[in-house]
C-alpha cells in the first residue's frame, strides 16, 4: 500500500529554504524595522523643521532677549523679519498657569490615590479609578467651551472675587492676589488645566502607591500603626520618587495644554503678577494668532513653539526617567 | 540574658487610651474623611461636564443639526455636517497610516528588538506621547502647508504624528502579554518567524491592539490644536483630499464657543455633545474589548 | 468526633478556675494553664463567608512558648493573625467567637485594633525591614507611640534583646536591607520588641532562613521566654519540639470537599511528641501525613 509519498534519499539542501522562504523573513525585518525607525525619524524632523524656520528668529532678535523681554510687536512682513519679538510674557503665562494647575492637582490627585488604594471598598475600586481617568478622555475644546460658558461664571469667577477681596488687600501677598478680576485670566485657566491633568498624575501615583509591599504595610499595622501613619511613613516616603515623576508629566501636560488654555487664560500680550491677570500662555499665543500672522510672524510663532517644545521635553524627560523604575505605566490616562 | 520572668506588668485595659494615642486615633480619622472629601472633589467635574454638555447641546442636537451645514452670524439651527465630515476624513486617514506603522513598530520592539536602538526608540516614543499637539501643528505647517496649502491631507498627517506614539507604546504593551511558549509552539511546528508574528502573536493580541487603536482614534477625534495649524477650518462640506481648508467638530466648537451669538454657543454645545458621545463610546467601548479579553 | 457543647455561652470571662476548654485530647491541658495570656474561645474565622477556621478554643499560657503545628492551610496562620486583629487587614475576614487577652476580648466593638497591636507585636514569614536605617527601623513603633524619651537607649536594649546589638552597633545609620536574611529577620524581632509588647506573634519566623541563621532564631526564642510570651506558628515540627513549652496540632477537615482548618490536640509539647493522644497527631508527627 502506498502512502503516496516517495521516499528518495537524504539530500543535505532540503533544509535550505527555497522561493519566497529566501526573502519573506528579512523582509517583514525590515519593515518592521522601517516602522521602528519612523518614529526617531518623525521626531528628528519635527525639530529639524521646526528649528531650520525658528533660528532666524532667534538670531535678529537675540536668543537672550527673545525669552527674557515681554514685548511683542508682530511684523507684517514677507520675507524680512521687522517687529520685535521678545516672548517673556508668554512664557510666563505658561508657567503661572501650569504652576497653579500643578499646586491644586497634586495635593488632590495624592488623596484620590490614597482614597481608592487604601480605604474605599476593594469592589469600587476599580471603578471609582476609571471614573477619574474618564476625564482624561474629555476633548480639551470640551474643557475649554465648559470652562468659559459654564465653570467659570458658576464657580471661578466668584471664588477667584471672593480670594481676591479677601486677600487683595493683604500686604506683600496681596499683589498675587490683585484685582480687578477678568472673566478669563491664569487662576481661571489653571484650574481647568488642574482637572484635566489630574487623572494623568492619579493614574501613576495610584499604580506606584499600589506597589507598596504587602508585608511593610503590614509591618507597619503590626506596631499598632493608624491608617494615616501607615499611608505617611510606609507608603508615600516609598513613593516619593514616583509621585514626583507623575507630577512632572502632569506638569508637562499642563505646560504643553493648547485649546483649553487659549479660551480661558485671557488674550493680553502682557504678564502681570497677579493670578488674575489676564494674560497668554505660549501654545494659546500660537492658536490665537497664528491665523492672522504674517509670514515673518509665523516664523516668530515656530520660535515660541520651539521654545516651549524644549521646555516640555526636558520636564518629560526628568518624569520618564523617575518613573522608568516603576516600568511603564499602561492606564489610558498616561498615554 | 538570663531567662528570669520580667516583673510581673499589671496588664492595662486596652480601653485605657493615652492621649497621645487618641490624638494619632483621630487624626488617622480626620484624615481618612479629607480623602474621602478629595475623592468626591475629583469625580465632581466629570458629571458637571457631562450633565452641562448634555443639558445644552441637547437641544441643538438632531436632524438638522447632523445634516445641516452652519448658517452665518446669529442665524438660528443648521448645523456642523462639514466638521463632521472632515472630522471622520482626517481621522479615518490618520488612522490608516498610524495604525499599521504604530503595530509594525511595535512588532519592531517586542520581537526583533534587541541593544540599545530599542531602548532609544521605546525612550523617544514616550517623549513623544508628551510632545504639545500645538507644536506637532507647527511642525506640520513648517515641513508641509507652506508649500501645498492646507488641507484633509496635512490635517490628518498632523493627527497621525499625535496617535503614532501612543499606538505604538499600547501595541508593544500588549503583543509583552502574549505568552512566550505560544511562539515557541508555533516555531516548533516549522513555521517561520513572520508566519509566528502574523499568525499566532497578532491574532493573539488582537483585542488589545484594537483597545490601543480605538483610543489613539478617539484622542485623534478629540484634537484640536494640530487641526488649527493644518485643517485651518471652513464653512462648507469639503470633500478635495488636498489644497482646501477643511473643518472639523473641534474648530467648529472652539470658534463657536466665542461667538458671542447664544446661537453660535448653542451649536458649540451640540459640537461638544457629538464629540463627547464619540469620544466616550470608543473609550468604554475598548476598556470593554480589553477586560472582556483579557477574562 | 464531639462537638464542644454549644450551650457554652461566648461572652463568659473565663476565670482561673479549672475547667476544661477542649475536650478533645487526653490530657486537657487547660487545667495546668495558671496564667494565661489569651483564652480562644469557639473561634470560627470566615474568609468571604468561606469557613477557614473552625471553633478554635485555647488558653495560650503566659511566659511561655507556644507552637502552633499542623499541615498547610490548617489554620495556624490565620489564627494566629486573629490574636492580634490582623485579619481586620483582610477584605471579608470575619471572626466570630472570643478571644480574651488578660481577660478583655479583643474583638468587643470598643477596642481600637492598633492597640491591640501594639501590645501583641508581630514578626512576619518573611523578613520584612523599612527601607530606611537599622536605627529608624527599631524606632519606628517607639515613634509612632510618642515614646521618645530615652529612644537610644531603647534601640540599643531592643538590638540586644534581639542578640544583635553587637553585629550592628558600627552601622546603625546603614540601611535594614543591607543586612543578611537572618539578621534581618532579627532586626524584625527587635523592632517588635522595641515597643516592649507583652506578647509576641511569630508567624513562622524561620521559614525564609538558611539552617545556621534558623537555630539563631530558635536561640533567640529562648532568651526571650519569660520576658514575653511567645506564639509560634510553624511547619517545622523539629522547631516546635526545640523551643515550644506547649503544642497545639491542627488538621484540615476535608468534609464535603470544603477544606476547614480545625484543632486536634493541645497539650504540652513533650506529650505531644512522645505520647500524643489522637492518632492524627501521631501520624503527622511521625511522618506518615501531611
Amino acid at each position: 500500500m502506498s502512502l503516496g509519498t516517495e521516499q528518495r534519499p537524504f539530500d543535505p539542501t532540503d533544509l535550505r529554504a527555497t522561493g519566497s522562504a529566501r526573502w519573506a523573513d528579512p523582509l517583514f525585518r525590515t519593515i518592521s524595522f522601517a516602522a521602528g525607525i519612523s518614529v526617531l525619524l518623525v521626531l528628528g524632523l519635527m525639530i529639524g523643521s521646526t528649528t531650520l524656520d525658528a533660528l532666524p528668529v532667534f538670531q535678529y532678535q537675540g536668543l537672550v532677549s527673545f525669552f527674557t523681554t515681554s514685548e511683542w510687536n508682530a511684523g507684517s512682513s514677507r520675507n524680512e523679519l521687522t517687529g520685535t519679538y521678545g516672548a517673556f510674557a508668554f512664557i510666563y503665562g505658561t508657567l503661572i498657569s501650569s504652576l497653579i494647575a500643578i499646586m491644586i492637582a497634586l495635593p488632590l490627585s495624592i488623596a484620590v490615590s490614597l482614597y481608592i488604594n487604601r480605604i474605599a471598598p476593594k469592589r469600587f475600586r476599580t471603578t471609582l479609578a476609571y471614573t477619574v481617568e474618564l476625564l482624561a478622555a474629555v476633548p480639551s475644546v470640551v474643557y475649554g467651551l465648559w470652562g468659559l460658558l459654564s465653570f467659570t461664571p458658576a464657580v471661578l469667577l466668584p471664588v477667584s472675587r471672593f480670594l481676591s477681596g479677601y486677600l487683595g488687600d493683604v500686604p506683600v501677598i496681596g499683589r498675587i492676589f490683585e484685582g480687578p478680576v477678568p472673566n478669563t485670566n491664569y487662576f481661571i485657566a489653571g484650574n481647568v488645566l488642574a482637572i484635566m491633568i489630574l487623572p494623568i498624575i492619579t493614574a501613576i501615583a495610584r499604580e506606584v502607591m499600589a506597589q507598596t509591599p504587602a508585608d511593610q504595610i503590614d509591618a507597619a499595622y503590626g506596631m499598632g500603626a493608624t491608617d494615616w501613619e501607615v499611608m505617611r511613613k510606609v507608603i508615600l516616603r516609598r513613593s516619593f520618587p514616583g509621585i514626583v515623576g507623575a507630577s512632572m508629566l502632569g506638569l508637562g501636560r499642563a505646560l504643553g495644554e493648547t485649546i483649553a488654555v487659549a479660551m480661558l487664560i485671557g488674550g493680553q500680550q502682557r504678564w502681570g503678577i497677579s493670578i488674575f491677570f489676564a494674560g497668554q500662555s505660549m501654545a494659546g499665543h500660537i492658536a490665537s494668532t497664528f491665523q492672522d500672522a504674517a509670514p515673518e510672524t509665523v516664523n516668530a510663532l515656530i520660535a515660541v513653539g520651539v521654545g516651549l517644545f524644549v521646555i516640555t521635553v526636558i520636564v518629560n524627560m526628568l518624569a520618564r526617567v523617575l518613573v522608568w523604575r516603576i516600568g511603564r505605566v499602561a492606564g489610558d490616562a498616561a498615554l | 540574658m538570663s531567662a528570669t520572668l520580667s516583673p510581673e506588668r499589671e496588664h492595662l485595659s486596652l480601653r485605657t487610651i493615652d492621649p497621645y494615642t487618641r490624638r494619632r486615633k483621630q487624626r488617622s480619622r480626620f484624615v481618612r474623611g479629607l480623602l474621602l472629601a478629595a475623592m468626591v472633589v475629583a469625580v465632581i467635574p466629570l458629571f458637571l461636564i457631562l450633565i452641562e454638555v448634555v443639558r445644552r447641546g441637547w437641544p441643538a442636537m438632531g436632524w438638522e443639526f447632523l445634516t445641516q451645514v452652519q448658517p452665518s452670524g446669529r442665524t438660528p439651527g443648521g448645523g456642523y455636517v462639514h466638521g463632521i465630515i472632515g472630522t471622520f476624513y482626517m481621522v479615518g486617514f490618520a488612522t490608516l497610516i498610524s495604525v499599521p506603522v504604530g503595530i509594525l513598530a511595535a512588532i519592531y520592539l517586542v520581537e526583533y528588538g534587541r541593544g540599545p536602538l530599542t531602548g532609544i526608540i521605546r525612550f523617544f516614543t514616550d517623549v513623544m506621547t508628551g510632545v504639545p499637539s500645538v507644536f506637532v501643528g507647527l511642525f506640520i505647517y513648517a515641513l508641509l502647508v507652506r508649500q501645498i496649502g492646507f488641507g484633509a491631507f496635512v490635517g490628518g498627517l498632523g493627527l497621525s504624528v499625535m496617535m503614532l506614539p501612543i499606538i505604538v507604546r499600547s501595541s508593544e504593551e500588549m503583543l509583552r502579554l502574549v505568552p512566550e511558549d505560544q511562539r515557541a509552539a508555533s516555531a516548533g511546528l516549522g513555521a517561520r518567524k513572520w508566519q509566528t508574528i502574523m499568525k499566532v502573536v497578532l491574532p493573539t493580541a488582537a483585542p488589545g491592539l484594537t483597545t490601543g487603536a480605538m483610543l489613539a482614534v478617539a484622542r485623534a477625534a478629540g484634537e484640536t490644536a494640530v487641526l488649527l495649524l493644518t485643517a485651518l477650518g471652513s464653512l462648507q462640506v469639503v470633500n478635495q483630499f488636498q489644497g482646501q481648508p477643511i473643518a472639523s467638530i473641534t474648530l467648529l466648537v472652539y470658534r463657536g464657543a466665542r461667538q458671542p451669538f447664544a446661537e453660535g454657543q448653542q451649536r458649540a454645545w451640540a459640537g461638544a455633545l457629538f464629540l463627547m458621545v464619540m469620544v466616550l463610546l470608543l473609550t468604554l467601548s475598548a476598556r470593554y474589548i480589553s477586560s472582556r479579553s483579557r477574562r | 468526633m464531639t462537638d464542644p457543647d454549644p450551650e457554652s455561652a461566648l461572652d463568659a470571662r473565663p476565670g482561673l478556675q479549672k475547667r476544661t476548654v477542649y475536650e478533645m485530647g487526653t490530657a486537657p491541658v487547660s487545667a495546668e494553664v495558671g496564667a494565661a495570656v489569651f483564652d480562644v474561645e469557639h473561634v470560627d474565622v470566615r474568609y468571604g463567608g468561606n469557613l477557614a477556621v473552625r471553633d478554635i478554643s485555647l488558653r495560650i499560657p503566659k511566659g511561655e512558648i507556644t507552637a502552633l503545628i499542623g499541615p498547610s492551610g490548617c489554620g495556624k496562620s490565620t489564627l494566629l493573625r486573629c490574636l492580634n486583629r490582623m485579619n481586620d487587614l483582610i477584605d471579608g475576614a470575619s471572626v466570630e467567637g472570643s478571644i480574651f487577652y488578660h481577660g478583655e476580648n479583643i474583638y468587643a466593638p470598643e477596642v481600637d485594633p492598633a492597640e491591640v497591636r501594639r501590645r501583641i507585636g508581630m514578626v512576619f514569614q518573611k523578613p520584612n525591614p523599612f527601607a530606611i536605617s537599622i536605627y529608624d527601623n527599631v524606632a519606628f513603633g517607639p515613634r509612632l507611640h510618642g515614646l521618645k524619651k530615652g529612644l537610644d537607649d531603647r534601640v540599643e536594649k531592643a538590638l540586644r534583646q534581639a542578640a544583635l546589638w553587637d553585629e550592628v552597633k558600627d552601622k546603625l545609620n546603614d540601611s535594614g536591607l543591607a543586612l543578611s536574611g537572618g539578621q534581618q529577620q532579627r532586626l524584625c524581632i527587635a523592632r517588635a520588641v522595641a515597643l516592649e509588647p507583652d506578647v509576641i506573634l511569630m508567624d513562622e519566623p524561620a521559614s525564609a532562613l538558611d539552617p545556621i541563621s534558623t537555630l539563631a532564631i530558635e536561640d533567640l526564642m529562648r532568651q526571650l521566654r519569660g520576658h514575653f510570651s511567645i506564639v509560634i506558628v510553624t511547619h517545622n515540627m523539629q522547631q516546635a519540639a526545640r523551643v515550644s513549652d506547649r503544642t497545639a496540632f491542627f488538621t484540615v477537615d476535608m468534609q464535603k470537599g470544603i477544606r476547614v482548618g480545625e484543632l486536634v490536640e493541645y497539650d504540652r509539647t513533650e506529650t505531644i511528641f512522645t505520647n500524643a493522644g489522637d492518632e492524627r497527631t501521631e501520624a503527622y508527627i511521625t511522618g506518615r501525613f501531611g
